[in-house]
């Protein structure tokens, strides 16, 4: 440091000391906090000392705004509460009286003193280590600016589901550009694959084409289906994505989409995706006949032509010419502002929960499964049947929180398997007559109608059955079990012992996080809790936006969500990408790491330190240099530079080392020895 | 009767995890003994050694450390930097003859009030039976290094940092 900045003398420190009625004042003798600022800390610089009633108020602002303007005061330190709840109060005080705002230091004397203390003494001299920690921490803040960036108007939405579909239309509705990426052939995600929809019973394609309609012919919308992202470098504002257009083997300018390909493609696959196992495709495909775009797919490794050489059966029958075997992979650049992540969820896999026999067990079913199953435009067109094909269940059991609300798999609750569980005995009733049980935990129906819709599945005669089960098993060892499935639970509101005989299981299946959920965080520089899903900024208050400025998280990506939630968010993710484009700019919070050229040895130390990737070794002069703007202030890189050359703004060295001094009070002057502390 | 040793303790936390832990445990009323005097950070990865060198040099008995869970980390792994550091500090603090257990890393995470409030208690408890650290010449040399006084102390402690 070349200028001595914390000298005192040449700054003139007011300390505020805040009562907060009782919640401060009841524990801490906030009084004699501030006569002891105002006496002990005179030498380091503190020219008034107050206490007050609510310094949050307007009214105690305005006496620090009062004494900045009447005192010429040059650093403020308000000892109050968390600086999470009102640093920002404070500061817009400040800059209200004309001083920079970060040129305030506010230190906690209530959330981690007087609220967790109860010897009045102590929590009274602990405050006075705090007030002193912060008096001389703010000797060395300085003076700073927001850093402003400016916006990209583009904006990348990933993953097409309905989140992603909302947060495009809303975006691109607005005038700006959208581009759309989604891995598989046609947008429209699991919503697409769902028969009904809970609790109004609206069919899911009917409201869901016309918004894929929608996006796949919006001027401001570049869907890029069949498409993943692949790498991702910038920051808010300003991002370069990468993106890998998979071969579609069509020319999409001359395909129609007239599907004549579809027909004459002799090769017949088991459609594990779309029709979750339950149905076939071909080798060049469509997933569904309403996709969005109408565009086929070649699967490469399915297609008799690629294994084997011959066929080409698609291409003679093509009407214009669009089949094109040549065709490669592509990457594109693109330039963006802001990146909004739909990517959703997988099921898990039910094989896993080896006791409800789900692939052992032939009439076991996923909840995708029955989706399928009872899809008017499904494999079966419909009709509600066993794994044979033709026989319709008599008795059906739907197990609830399958692998979710369990410490074996997922301990979270999957959120809609309460709902979906109902609307599946809803439509087994109404389309079978068969008797149903549904085996719950807990039955949970928090949102708007949801829970009229279970009033009606039980006045529909839907028998509820309170219990984890325990197993389904085909071992019949009563009359009547021969040939079926029985369901051994314990019905925990009778109080038994139960096994029923069904002859069709459904499993509500957890949610659960993508397979690549984590590489996905990584490539985008967010990160993911302990259960995989993304984590928001703020659980309650910020629950789109992530830890990364201009990444943002929608849907069932960070969590498991019912449909319109998930399009609350995507709505919600696009009104703050609308707002930052229409300012064009973002202010940054001035916490960033910067490098003094001169000091620095070219070690590359900090280099693999930054996550961020913010750091660039220029290999001409040698040195190290900080983006600004990538940088996210963590300080790890200051903390390792084994030549100092590294500061960081808002938590430098000198306010850190200063705190330490304060809060070891060794810097106040013994009032019978004050010549020992040379002023 | 000897007075009860009150040993003095220094913490370094987290902004978004360990902070709001001891902001959490300040709303929720949850009690813990008042010897620990915390330092905010913006992640548990700026925690330079020097810190807790300095800490210990300058009167405290102890130091806390504490940082958001391994794969929590909000910038995505920089507290197993601090892990590192911690590990290799532990041992120098052998080498200089002082009691690895001053010096504690404890992860919790913003919902885990209760946790950091436990282990502030344990920790104090710890320091307490260990006895005060005295430091040689804590109280002299520290005052020469503060700002106020001399550039030249300054430069060398950040060569150290």
């Amino acid at each position: 440091m070349k200028q001595l900045k914390g000298q005192s003398g040449q700054e003139r420190v007011g300390v505020y000391v805040c009562h907060c009625g009782s919640n401060i004042a009841g524990v801490v003798d906030v009084q004699q906090v501030a006569e002891w600022a105002a006496e002990r800390l005179e030498r380091r610089g503190v020219v008034i000392a107050r206490d007050y009633r609510f310094m949050c108020s307007s009214l105690g602002q305005e006496l620090i705004e009062k004494d900045i303007k009447e005192l010429g005061l040059t650093r403020i330190v308000v000892a109050a509460c968390s600086p999470h709840l009102h640093e920002q109060t404070f500061r817009i005080a400040c800059q209200r009286a004309g001083l920079n705002p970060y040129l305030c230091e506010l230190v906690s004397i209530r959330e981690q003193n007087s609220w967790v203390h109860e010897d009045k003494n102590a929590a009274t001299e602990k405050a006075k280590a705090i007030v002193s920690g912060g008096v001389e921490r703010v000797l060395w803040h300085e003076p700073l600016e927001p850093l402003h960036v400016p916006i990209h108007p583009a904006t990348l939405v990933v993953g097409g589901g309905i989140a992603g579909i909302q947060a495009a239309l809303e975006i691109a509705d607005a005038g700006f550009p959208v581009y759309l990426v989604e891995r598989e052939p046609s947008i429209g995600g699991h919503m697409a694959q769902f028969d009904k929809t809970f609790p109004t019973l609206d069919c899911a394609a009917c409201i869901l084409t016309p918004r894929m309609v929608s996006v796949g012919t919006h001027p401001h919308i570049t869907m890029l289906t069949w498409s993943e992202v692949t790498d991702v470098q910038g920051y808010v504002g300003n991002f370069t994505v990468t993106v890998r257009k998979k071969a579609r083997y069509i020319k999409t300018d001359l395909c129609t989409g007239c599907g004549i390909c579809q027909e004459k493609c002799p090769k017949k696959v088991l459609d594990e995706d779309f029709e979750a196992g339950l149905g076939y495709r071909k080798a060049i495909y469509t997933p569904f006949p309403q996709a969005v775009p109408k565009y086929p797919v070649i699967d490469g490794s399915n297609c008799t032509y690629f294994q084997k050489g011959t066929c080409r059966a698609c291409e003679k029958f093509c009407p214009t010419g669009a089949i094109d075997f040549e065709q490669q992979d592509e990457l594109l650049t693109l330039q963006v502002g802001n990146i909004i992540l739909a990517t959703g969820f997988d099921l898990l896999d039910a094989r896993r929960i080896a006791q409800y026999g789900y692939g052992r067990l032939a009439n076991v079913f996923t909840s995708l499964e029955f989706e399928r199953l009872s899809n008017a435009a499904g494999p079966t067109d419909g009709n509600i049947v066993l794994r044979d094909g033709v026989t319709t269940p008599r008795t059906v059991g739907i197990i609830h929180c399958a692998g979710s609300r369990d410490r074996n798999f997922n301990n979270y609750c999957s959120a809609i398997c309460c709902m979906q569980s109902l609307k599946f005995a809803h439509l087994v009733k109404e389309r079978t007559g068969a008797t149903v049980y549904n085996f719950y935990i807990d039955i949970r129906t928090p949102a708007k109608a949801y829970d009229e819709f279970y009033q009606r599945v039980l006045e529909e005669g839907t028998i509820f059955v309170r219990g984890r089960v325990a197993e389904v098993t085909d071992a019949a060892r009563l009359p009547g079990e021969e040939n079926r499935l029985i369901i051994q639970v314990e019905d925990t509101l009778a109080g038994l012992q139960r096994r029923i005989p069904v002859d069709m299981v459904i499993l509500s299946v957890s949610l659960q996080p993508r397979w690549d959920a984590k590489e996905v965080a990584k490539r985008f520089g967010i990160s993911c809790s302990s259960d995989g899903w993304i984590i928001e900024k703020h659980p309650k208050l910020d629950p789109i936006a992530t830890m990364t400025e201009g990444v943002f998280a929608v849907g069932c990506a960070q969590g498991p969500k019912d449909i319109p939630s998930s399009v609350a968010q995507g709505a919600a993710a696009a009104a703050r990408v609308l707002a930052r484009i229409q300012q064009q700019e973002i202010a940054l919070e001035p916490v960033r790491a910067s490098v003094e050229e001169s000091r620095c040895s070219g070690c590359r130390i900090c280099n693999n330190l930054c996550p961020f990737n913010a750091i660039l070794f220029h290999e001409d002069r040698m040195v190290s240099e900080i983006n600004a703007a990538l940088c996210q202030g963590c300080g790890t890189c200051v903390a390792a530079c084994p030549a100092g050359a590294i500061s960081g703004t808002v938590f430098s060295n000198e306010q850190i080392l200063s705190q330490i001094e304060g809060l070891l009070l060794l810097n106040q002057s013994e009032p019978t020895q004050a010549e020992m502390v040379t002023a | 009767m000897d007075e009860l040793f009150e040993p003095v303790v220094i913490g370094f936390t987290c902004n978004w995890c360990s902070y709001r832990a001891a902001d959490l445990a300040g709303t929720a009323r949850i009690k813990y003994p008042p010897n620990i005097r915390l330092i905010r950070l913006m992640c548990s990865g700026r925690l330079d050694p020097t810190f807790v060198l300095k800490a210990l040099a300058g009167g405290a008995d102890g130091v806390l450390i504490s940082g958001c869970h391994p794969g929590e980390c909000h910038y995505l792994e920089q507290n197993y930097k601090v892990l590192r550091r911690f590990l290799l500090l532990r041992r120098v603090l052998t080498q200089l003859g002082i009691e690895p257990q001053r010096v504690k890393l404890v992860w919790a995470s913003a919902a885990e009030g209760v946790r950091l409030a436990q282990e502030i208690t344990i920790m104090v408890e710890e320091i307490r039976a260990l006895g005060p650290l005295n430091w040689p010449a804590a109280d002299t040399s520290i005052r020469t290094e503060s700002p106020v006084v001399s550039s030249e102390s300054l430069e060398i402690k950040e060569g150290i940092a």
